[in-house]
């Protein structure tokens, strides 16, 4: 089968989608960016390469299935299984990695209890991972090991005195980047088979029929015949220069595959806001981009939920919820903190002080747009904030206010835009 | 071809050179000295009075690129001058409170005269009225140049300025350097310059060639350094272009690009006209991420800052104080937007260009005001590739290496992107 790759290196994501000669999208695979790159570029290729295969089994069955199976379902929960085997295998290392750094006792605990602590910490972690992977919990797209990991470690550990506790998250923070940085290989086989183990009861009885398909899956070679690289560490990851493109060719690229009549992307990611305008080919004429100031970015949204010791995916339905926006001076993220805490400390409720903050996002974005030349026509809004549903409120109520009524596309996707882009200059080269 | 090429360097900096011997030796010829600014400069008019001309604007783009500015802003904030002033003018200040120093190492002597020759830049105004602190017994002369507000030249404004100069400047002229005027020898300068500016249009135009045998913008500002500053009307002016016209005539036969720090460019891949100075702290930096992508500039707008002799006009002894009068009105900054537009989209079409970029100086508001507009409408007339980018004229903290590369990696790739559609059109067709 011949593919194509496209990998998007984000600030606070890495991306990869696999696409089949006609722009499809075969395979979507993400992970955190991480300090090395490499690593982060590898396994959002590997994940890609395994959804394309979860992809093409589910297309078969269907099709050689009689139609009374939801293979829908069943092939998510095989996948939710399988990335929980993935899970498990890094947790292992982790585990490990966390128990021979608690050979010291720390306020008078002895070093044996803390390993006793560890390990009742991470069963209570096992549990929760498997109960959210198992009951498809999981976000695919913002939760990663890291994440899936620290949330029920930090939960367990919550109530121990206040040295202890300190100890013990220094412990995790130690062993975490050199376990999450350390490339694992799996085996799509042998993992899919053990995850067909783990599958509820009632459905087991499909199991020969999918094991048919299985081995003549695993066996498609997804090579890719060509590849390209781009997002912010796009000049880092190991590619040679014509394997690398700019990220905003690459989402005005993606917008267009999906929406032909797109003129202007609004891309906002971890730490670039971009206004692109293109053509009727997907073609760039113009960009502006933010170089001063990160506010209005993704980090913006991590740095406030930080502060509100919230996660980054409850903001924007808090902000929702809100009955009027709070007053933020948006030009500054660190400001916007300090803004953040006066108006808490004056009683402000949160809702309306997040909606402010998300007001101010979308408005410095517009500041942006209105650089590069305005919204000509239908505008496609790209990148891991166009998820946050209170910033899309806003850019829907600015666009109307600032330039009519004009379409606005978004796509379950929109992360996935630059990765897109990029595989499909891989494919027209 | 090597050597060519060096003749007239070589020959420029001899020039220079003796203007600044001549310069430090005022004490002992006695000759006046004259302060003025490059937009729509008087040098011929000086030269009559036999006085010599200190372009301030000149010495602080020199100290930008012998890396001397950062000092000498820093002089000038610690003085108190804000961060948000123009570079030129706290480099200019920080020079002369640090002894005057020139750009060959020579003192450069005080004013005997402010002459404010340009207003359209009302920075100018400010900058002089500083000097005047500095050295309280300079007189000032000073032409108010109206704006060019209705796009073209009103006989009023050629009679207001005419009347300025017979009552206000001549009168300081003769006063300062002992010389009675004399129209006849200020007549002949004209003349003079009429020669180098017909010769001037000539390497201009030889952009229109394929590969264009001129940077119109890095190598350009080389080739406006007598012309603008204190050579015009002088013979030496004139061989000076002679010399750089054969040279450039030569590499036209030969079918040979322009000659970079790093030797000829070999290989043409974008054509390009920028609109703004270039930053002069990093000049070689800046240039070099330009021409090693193959990117040429067939015209710029820098090139016309003392005067733009694109639309005919020639210095000339037919009425020499209306001829100042056109070229003080005429200069580029003094035009306005529609005019400016006009000239870029003749550049644009004239020499081929594949794209249209912007430099936008943070503290230069003469150039910078309006570069978002004509972008925006070169854009939509021309269906052309824009770019932005943003440096400062000596400041170097504003010289982001990094986010300037990651724009014109995306500009590059826009104009690449372009040719690639347009080749498979063709080949369509």
């Amino acid at each position: 089968m011949k593919t194509y790759l496209g990998i998007d290196l984000g600030s606070t994501t890495s991306k990869a989608v696999l696409i089949d000669e006609k722009h499809n999208i075969i395979g979507r695979g993400i992970t955190n960016t991480r300090s090395n790159y490499e690593v982060a570029a590898e396994i959002a290729r590997m994940e890609a390469e395994f959804n394309s295969r979860f992809t093409i089994l589910l297309r078969r069955m269907k099709e050689s299935s009689s139609g009374e199976v939801d293979w829908n379902h069943l092939v998510a929960l095989l996948e939710g299984r399988f990335h929980y085997l993935q899970f498990e295998e890094r947790f292992a290392e982790l585990k490990n990695a966390m128990l021979e750094q608690a050979n010291h006792a720390s306020n008078g605990v002895p070093a044996a209890e803390i390993v006793d602590i560890i390990r009742s910490a991470c069963d209570d972690v096992e549990a929760a991972v498997k109960d959210k992977f198992f009951n498809n919990k999981v976000s695919s797209t913002s939760e990663f090991f890291r994440d899936l990991f620290s949330e029920p470690y930090m939960h367990a550990i919550q109530n121990r005195e206040r040295d202890l506790f300190d100890h013990l998250v220094a412990i995790y923070d130690r062993c975490i980047t050199p376990v999450e940085n350390k490339l694992l290989e799996f085996n799509f086989i042998d993992l899919t088979e053990q995850a067909l183990d783990f599958m509820p009861e009632e459905l087991r009885s499909l199991r020969k029929e999918v094991a048919v398909h299985l081995a003549e899956v695993a066996a498609i070679n997804l090579e890719p015949a060509d590849f390209i690289g781009t997002g912010y560490g796009r000049q880092l990851l190991p590619f040679d220069q014509k394997h690398i493109k700019s990220e905003i060719l690459c989402h005005a690229m993606g917008a267009h595959t999906y929406f032909p009549k797109t003129r202007t992307v609004l891309d906002i990611g971890g730490q670039d806001t971009k206004a692109i305008q293109v053509d009727e080919h997907g073609l760039v004429t113009s960009f502006q981009m933010n170089d001063r100031c990160a506010a209005g970015c993704g980090r913006y949204l991590g740095y406030i939920s930080d502060e509100m010791s919230m996660s980054v995916g409850e903001l924007g339905p808090l902000a929702l919820k809100a009955e009027y926006e709070s007053n933020i001076c948006s030009t500054c993220t660190v400001f916007a903190g300090a803004e953040l805490r006066e108006y808490l400390n004056l009683g402000e409720k949160k809702e309306n002080i997040l909606a402010g903050l998300h007001k101010a996002i979308v408005q410095r974005a517009f500041g942006l747009l209105a650089r590069s030349g305005g919204v000509r026509n239908e505008m496609t809004f790209t990148g891991g904030v166009a998820r946050n549903p209170a910033v899309v409120k806003y850019v829907e109520q600015l666009v109307i206010q600032n330039y009519g009524d004009i379409k606005i596309n978004l796509h379950a996707d929109s992360i996935f835009m630059g990765a897109l882009g990029a595989a499909i200059f891989s494919e027209a080269r | 071809m090597t050597v060519q090429k060096e003749n007239s360097m070589l020959k420029q900096k001899q020039m220079l050179a003796d203007h600044f011997m001549e310069l430090s030796q005022v004490r002992e010829t006695g000759k006046k000295v004259v302060y003025t600014f490059v937009p729509g400069n008087l040098t011929e008019l000086i030269y009559t009075f036999d006085m010599l001309p200190v372009y301030p604007e000149i010495n602080a783009l020199q100290s930008g690129m012998r890396k001397k500015s950062r000092d000498y802003i820093r002089e000038a904030e610690d003085m108190g001058y804000s961060e948000d002033i123009c570079s030129y003018v706290k480099c200019d200040v920080g020079m002369m409170v640090q002894g005057n120093i020139g750009p060959t190492g020579q003192q450069l002597p005080p004013p005997d005269l402010l002459l404010l020759s340009y207003t359209g830049c009302f920075v100018f105004m400010k900058w002089f009225e500083n000097l005047k602190h500095l050295y309280p017994d300079a007189e000032i002369a000073m032409l108010h140049i109206p704006y060019q507000e209705g796009g073209r030249i009103e006989p009023d404004h050629i009679e207001y300025i005419k009347e300025q100069l017979r009552t206000e400047v001549i009168p300081k002229f003769e006063k300062v350097s002992g010389v009675k005027f004399n129209e006849t020898k200020l007549g002949e300068k004209l003349d003079l310059s009429a020669k180098a500016e017909d010769l001037l249009i000539e390497i201009f135009d030889s952009a229109q060639n394929r590969p264009s045998p001129i940077d119109a913008y890095f190598g350009g500002v080389y080739y406006i350094g007598p012309i603008f500053t204190a050579f015009r009307g002088s013979p030496e002016c004139v061989d000076y272009y002679e010399e750089l016209a054969s040279e450039v005539r030569f590499r036209v036969e030969n079918k040979m690009g322009p000659i970079t720090p790093d030797g000829v460019l070999q290989e043409e891949n974008f054509r390009l006209v920028v609109e703004g100075p270039p930053n002069w702290t990093h000049f070689r930096g800046f240039w070099k991420l330009f021409y090693e992508m193959g990117a040429v500039f067939v015209g710029s707008t820098y090139t016309r800052v003392g005067g733009v002799y694109d639309d005919g006009f020639r210095h000339s002894s037919d009425d020499p104080l209306k001829s100042l009068a056109e070229y003080c009105l005429g200069c580029y900054t003094n035009r306005n937007l529609p005019q400016r537009i006009d000239l870029i989209e003749r550049f644009i079409t004239r020499y081929h260009a594949d794209g249209f970029l912007v430099n936008s100086i943070k503290s230069c508001n003469s150039f910078s005001a309006g570069q978002l507009v004509m972008m925006r409408e070169l854009e939509e007339r021309l269906q052309i590739p824009v770019g932005f980018i943003e440096t400062d004229l000596v400041d170097p903290r504003y010289y982001s290496y990094s986010n300037i590369k990651n724009r014109l990696d995306s500009f590059f790739q826009m104009l690449e992107q372009r040719q690639i559609m347009k080749r498979r059109m063709e080949a369509v067709a």
